[in-house]
């Protein structure tokens, strides 16, 4: 690679070592195949594995007829592919006396994810701003309970919740679920919000009081156009965690109302009938789907997003 | 802001907008939060069945909860469950990232791999390792067929492993988690300690032993209180993989909790063990929430 | 005797090459320092001295060893990090120690030369603290003594005072010089403060590009620097830069701009014929006289424009040939806006460059 003519100029006087050529030069050589190599990525290949199994598992079960899997084992690929299971469990499976498949289930899910991801991050959004911005005295008393309030069981505020829904007349309605996930979506989300509207420099904030913007003008005008990336964040971890729900779904809403998850636990668990593996299977990768599509299209985000939600402060 | 002449009338009305836009929180932090917390705890008291009556009997039900054998057994599970999975996440999840922080090829491919889990819902979880152990078709079976006959493993119906099988799905359900937050903790060590060390000849592991781990000590605390804040509501993934079978085997307290409420209607019941809940709760993060802005304060 | 030799190296991240077929020869007991703006290579160039990052063509000896494919820890190197990178969870006699002990050497052998760097650092009284409990200053000395206690012949610095204040930051630099003259080790100091370089180099190279531009002596590159680049890059206030043309008068050379007419004939060419083309002419604010009689080879009126007091000396914004100009006074002579000055200097002090390569003339 060295060529002897184009010793740089700066080397001043001859150089009383060796020759050009003598001794190592160039980068330190490197195989491919070292023995830390090999074990670095022999173990995150064989880990990855392990990661991906139980999805491969779901995707060919959810594909074979019931002979098949009650001869063959669960590894093996589908001989004969069909879809029939999906179509079962999307339209045909039952829960109860309902045999409408999961397809009911879904559209539950969306009435309730929608405006429960809109009603929490609204809310969370504006109250982070109105923390990071516009500190009065108390909202820091109100602020630190909310935090608190996160590593609190939700077994323990379950009832009383129930209470409070039913005094106001939405216990077992889609609504009452909305109001739920926007009030256990708070602390998290408002922390977000907070720690990403306390970020923006301060001078921008003044720059708009002082030409005479006001709370709600430099929310809307200022805040909420910078912050699309932390709003972008915040939903994706509000559907993803709506979505996947079940303890609130199962408590707040009535079987006619009840989400995709609570429904698939129903399907699957049931105890009357032959158990279809299949169509169990094609069900569990419906349920799945949601989320794992947000997480492979959000990438980095999610990413951010679970490490934001995460670490606090 | 102390301008004297210019202040306003009331301090009521300084912030007005805020103080509106605040009203949610308010209302989630003094009612749901706090009150909803202190309420359960009163009734706890009571003998509430059906419907929650202030009838106090003192710590009856208390001492019902522990006489109780479904709640010995939830508890127990709970331990067993919750010390493994924190030991294992947290050691698992550091390795990995540990060598997804080698400069490698992929890692993007790998990270994703590792944490796609996360996105899924315990129930999906549940469900998926409850096929995988399934005795008649799933590893079991496989590992026969493969010509090992006396294999066994059924975690999921054998009384007595059943909750390793719930630990084996909560790991793989949760570590990626764990390993992105070790990441990040890698990624925010200052390089020049990496170099220092080389210069030092400092081998790898030790490095990681005795300067980097001390180091990420913030981020070991804050994992270590999620994973504990999550390992006490575990709820979802027992009811989808074994329903808290085979018979109470399986039993946690979020469960024990549940069911007291909303099927056996002994609401005095659920209360007492979801206060005990709060109380476990309470033991791992007010210690940590003291040290953390105990700290902060003096700093 | 060559402590430290480079020879071709040069270094790609990918497509981009951040070091380019570079050569330098640092000699015994020198002080080398590296200087650029961020992102000319200088870093870059200490941290493959080192053994920190892996040369893409080229070869490092040290002390007349080949240690190109050699780690770090046997190259005979200490070095000092900008950011100090004690290790926190221990004292700062754990952080003298450590690499010592991993070494396998005899606990009397460590505590001698804990106890040498910490005399000679006067960090006695800090050797059971921990680094999270140190000043700045008190951190930089701990990190110099981890390079100290290693007993190598060779240390590199990197950026070692940005961290600090200014105040700290020359009381440290007065501090490393005297480590310098008291050890008599070579040195290799990377900095993008021309004061840090000027005042403690006994050679200072002038990165950018991932080249040396000019290597040489702090004075021969303030008063002969060889290209726009390093002319522009050393001195505060900055040298001034007239845009104009190289013409013959009378068969002697002079630099022509708008209006004005500077004759040459005392300027040293740098060995190539003169020739008549474009080019810039500079001459440091420091060189010119202002108001002292009209016995400089070349004068000329100038109106005061702008008047920077700067405490001991005061900057004068003037304009010569159209063009921006600065004369650097005593501030007890310094004249007021508006003010008709007679500027005057000698052409042998000034450096004319190409005007489209850059280069000195």
């Amino acid at each position: 690679m060295a060529n002897p003519a184009s010793l740089c100029a700066a080397v001043t006087g001859a150089s009383a070592i060796a020759d050009e050529f003598s001794g190592p030069h160039g980068p330190r050589p490197r195989r491919t195949l070292s023995r830390r190599n090999v074990f670095l990525y022999g173990t995150l290949i064989l880990v990855a594995v392990y990661y991906l199994l139980p999805l491969y598992v779901m995707v060919v079960t959810s594909l074979k007829g019931m002979p098949e899997i009650r001869l063959g084992n669960i590894f093996s690929p589908p001989v004969e592919i069909t879809f029939e299971p999906w179509v079962k469990a999307w339209a045909q499976a039952c829960t109860g006396l309902n045999c409408d498949g999961l397809s009911r289930g879904f559209w539950n899910s969306v009435q309730i994810t929608v405006p429960s991801v809109i009603a929490s991050i609204a809310i969370a959004s504006v109250n982070g701003y109105a923390l990071a911005n516009w500190r009065f005295k108390s909202a820091e008393v109100f602020f630190t309970i909310l935090i608190v309030g996160a590593f609190i069981p939700y077994q323990v505020m379950i009832y009383p919740i129930v209470i409070i829904l039913r005094e106001i007349g939405l216990y077992g309605s889609l609504w009452g679920l909305v109001i739920v996930h926007s009030i256990f979506g708070m602390p998290i989300l408002t922390l977000l919000f907070r720690n990403y509207f306390a970020s923006v420099p301060e001078e921008l904030f003044k720059a708009a009081r002082v030409d005479g913007a006001g709370f709600w003008a430099i929310y809307f005008k200022i805040m909420l156009p910078m912050a699309l990336p932390i709003f972008v964040v915040a939903i994706i971890l509000q559907v993803t965690g709506i979505w996947n729900d079940f303890l609130f779904g199962v408590v707040y809403t009535r079987p006619d109302t009840y989400p995709m998850t609570v429904q698939l636990n129903n399907i699957v668990n049931s105890v009357q009938g032959v158990k279809e593996y299949n169509v169990n299977m094609a069900a569990t990768i419906l349920t799945g789907l949601v989320p794992l599509i947000v997480y492979f299209v959000s990438g980095k985000l999610f990413v951010r997003g679970i490490a934001a939600g995460a670490v606090k402060g | 802001m102390r301008d004297e002449i210019a202040r306003r009338p009331t301090k009521l009305w300084r912030n007005l907008n805020a103080k509106i836009a605040s009203i949610p929180m308010v209302l989630t932090a003094v009612f749901v939060f706090a009150g909803g917390t202190a309420w359960t705890v009163l009734y706890s008291f009571t003998n509430s069945k059906l419907l929650p009556r202030l009838n106090f009997i003192g710590l009856t039900q208390y001492e019902r909860l522990w006489e109780t054998p479904r709640w010995h057994v939830a508890i127990e599970n709970l331990l067993v469950y919750g010390s493994l999975s924190l030991v294992f996440q947290l050691v698992i999840g550091f390795l990995l990232a540990a060598l997804l922080d080698q400069k490698i090829r992929f890692e993007d491919t790998f990270r994703t791999i590792f944490l796609y889990p996360f996105a899924l819902s315990f129930i999906v979880t549940g469900l998926v390792w409850q096929w995988l152990l399934n005795p008649d078709y799933g590893v079991q079976s496989v590992v026969r067929s493969l010509g090992w006959e006396s294999f066994s493993f059924d975690p999921l119906y054998n009384s007595e492993i059943v909750i390793y099988g719930i630990l084996i799905a909560a790991l793989w359900q949760g570590t990626g988690l764990v390993m992105c937050l070790m990441l990040a903790g890698l990624r925010g060590i200052d390089e020049d300690i990496w170099k220092a060390a080389r210069v030092d000849g400092i081998p790898m592991w030790k490095t990681y032993l005795f300067i980097i781990i001390p180091m990420m000590r913030p981020v070991f605390i804050t994992t270590l209180v999620i994973i504990a804040s999550g390992i006490v509501r575990v709820y979802d993934l027992v009811v989808a993989q074994t329903s808290g079978g085979p018979g109470i085997a399986s039993e946690v307290p979020a469960k024990y909790v549940y069911d007291y409420m909303f099927f056996a209607q002994n609401l005095g019941q659920g209360f007492a063990a979801s206060t005990m809940m709060l109380l476990s709760v309470m033991i791992v993060v007010v210690p940590w929430a003291y040290l953390e802005f105990g700290r902060r304060r003096h700093g | 005797m060559t402590s430290v030799l480079v020879k071709n190296l040069s270094l790609n991240f990918g497509a981009v090459e951040v070091l380019k077929n570079l050569g330098l020869e640092v000699a015994e007991g020198e002080f080398i320092v590296l200087l650029g703006p961020s992102g000319c290579g200088k870093s870059t160039l200490l941290n493959c001295i080192a053994g920190l990052l892996d040369v893409s063509a080229g070869q490092i000896f040290i002390n007349g060893k080949n240690v190109t494919w050699e780690e770090p820890k046997d190259r005979g190197i200490g070095m000092v990090f900008q950011s100090y990178a004690l290790y926190p969870q221990m004292s700062v006699e754990g952080n003298l120690s450590f690499g010592l002990k991993n070494a396998g050497l005899p606990k009397d052998e460590i505590a001698k030369r804990i106890a040498r760097a910490a005399s000679i650092l006067q960090i006695e009284p800090l050797l059971k603290r921990r680094p999270s409990a140190l000043s700045g200053g008190q951190r930089q000395r701990v990190a110099i003594g981890r390079a100290l206690v290693r007993d190598v012949d060779v240390f590199l610095f990197d950026e070692p005072l940005s961290n600090l204040d200014a105040k700290l930051r020359s009381e440290l630099r007065v501090e490393i010089k005297r480590l310098h003259q008291k050890l008599g080790n070579t040195m290799i100091y990377v900095t993008h403060d021309q004061i840090e370089a000027m005042t403690l180099a006994d050679r200072i190279a002038v990165m950018k590009g991932g080249l040396i531009q000019q290597l040489d002596q702090p004075q021969a590159i303030y008063s002969r620097p060889v290209n726009l680049f390093v002319a522009g890059f050393i001195g505060s206030p900055g040298m001034n830069f007239l845009n104009g043309r190289l013409e013959s008068r009378n068969g002697l050379p002079a630099f022509v701009a708008e209006g004005i007419e500077i004759p040459l004939s005392t300027y040293a060419f740098d060995g190539k014929a003169f020739a008549p083309k474009e080019a810039v002419f500079g001459m440091r604010p420091e060189h010119v006289g202002l108001n002292m009689g009209s016995d400089w080879p070349f004068s000329t009126q100038a109106v005061v424009e702008v008047v920077e007091p700067m405490g001991s000396d005061t900057l004068i914004w003037t304009r010569l040939g159209g063009q921006n100009f600065t004369v650097r006074v005593g501030s007890e002579r310094a004249p007021t806006v508006g003010d008709r000055v007679t500027l005057g200097f000698d052409p042998l002090r000034a450096s004319i460059f190409d005007g489209s390569s850059g280069e000195r003339l």
